[in-house]
């Protein structure tokens, strides 16, 4: 018997509507990660597939594993807690790297008050 | 106690890690603290700033507004892409100054504003302390600066200055 | 019936999955700048991973999901790697 036909009805609703969900929104952020124009639109679309994307796959799994072990799985969701940490710093990251290139290359990417840093006139330059 | 335990919640949370990747039982308990209380040890020595929580009751509020804030603009960022080219979106830099200086508070920030999207981090000055924030739609402009103004940055204040 | 739900759902979620990974792959080629194709590798990696956990729940194992960790965590990784690169142009200083 396959594992998949072990699982009742009433648990099984809830798994593929988290299943379908989370990769309907990884496909549509992809999707927009395709079409959209400007790097700093591109920034957002991964969101989605790290927010409610990788949710919903991981509320999914850890549902039907739990049944299928008989015991509380919860060990996707330390998948998810990862991901959620460790996205908003590549991100950061990346949004950061491309503004000073931008800044660096006087890009029209950038709005006119953006092309040079914000900084108070009598401080000295900043350094990390 | 402070000099072997340097960082209980960090220890803490990396046995309970520890516990969700094998399974609950008492050999991966020991093994697990044992192996928290090396990382609390390593940890302390690479980056002695303690971060000190003042409030622990805001912390559920914090959760319950993000987890709220997530599923409205996945909502919100699902429809404007699916109409992209049709709804006449532009997207904006915004500039927000912040009052909020401590970096453990500026890095909740920061991961809140970037898990959510719609919103990305871009720049943050340390001398002038202005957040440069992407957003995906401009014209959400005074509802992301009511949102980090009004709502999470006075619950950071709380929890952490 | 349950296991035609699942069934369905599961195979739905990998065509999806696979295609997002592919329309993610068209940004790696067309670029057009570096930034741009680091951040198409991020989500790559976030796709290829969200793939790994619906074949692990199709085929019922739990294998695929250490897979899926090394996977998130060396993504990870890569990212900063490329993302520091970007910054200063030297990964160690």
């Amino acid at each position: 018997m396959s594992p998949l036909q072990s699982v009742p009805l009433w648990l099984a609703i809830p798994v593929a509507f988290f299943v379908v969900l989370g990769s309907t929104l990884t496909l549509i952020g992809a999707l927009g990660f395709a079409r959209l124009q400007s790097f700093y639109d591109r920034l957002h679309a991964p969101t989605l597939a790290t927010s409610w994307g990788t949710g919903g796959v991981m509320i999914a799994s850890a549902l039907m594993f739990s049944f299928i072990e008989g015991r509380a799985i919860v060990h996707e969701f330390a998948i998810g807690f990862c991901i959620v940490l460790t996205t908003p710093i590549t991100l950061m990251m990346l949004g950061r790297a491309a503004l000073e290139r931008d800044r660096a290359e006087g890009s029209d990417a950038l709005p006119l008050d953006m092309r040079t840093r914000p900084q108070r006139p009598d401080d000295p330059p900043a350094q990390d | 106690m402070i000099r072997l335990f340097p960082h209980p919640v960090l220890s803490l949370c990396l046995i309970f890690l520890w516990l969700m990747l094998t399974r609950f039982s008492l050999g991966y308990l020991i093994l697990g603290t044992a192996l928290s209380l090396v990382a609390g040890w390593a940890y302390s020595a690479l980056h002695s700033a303690k971060p000190r929580i003042r409030r622990w009751q805001t912390i559920p509020r914090l959760a319950a507004t993000l987890v709220l804030d997530i599923i409205r603009s996945n909502a919100a960022i699902t429809r404007l892409l699916l109409t992209e080219g049709r709804n006449g979106r532009t997207s904006a830099f915004i500039q927000i100054p912040l009052q909020i200086t401590s970096p453990n508070a500026l890095a909740v920030l920061a991961i809140i504003l970037t898990a959510t999207p719609g919103t990305a981090w871009v720049e943050y000055g340390t001398d002038t302390g202005i957040l440069t924030l992407h957003i995906f739609d401009a014209s959400e402009a005074d509802h992301y600066h009511r949102i980090v103004g009004q709502t999470y940055e006075p619950m950071l204040m709380e929890i952490f200055e | 019936m349950s296991e035609t739900i699942l069934t369905i759902a599961l195979g739905y979620a990998q065509i999806a999955l696979a295609l997002a990974g592919c329309l993610v792959g068209t940004r790696i080629l067309r670029g057009p700048r570096a930034q741009d194709r680091v951040l198409a590798l991020d989500s790559l990696y976030v796709s290829i991973m969200l793939l790994f956990l619906v074949t692990g729940m199709q085929l019922g194992t739990a294998f695929f999901f250490e897979a899926a960790m090394v996977i998130s965590i060396m993504g990870f990784v890569s990212s900063v790697a490329l993302a520091k690169f970007l910054f200063r142009g030297e990964v160690i200083e």
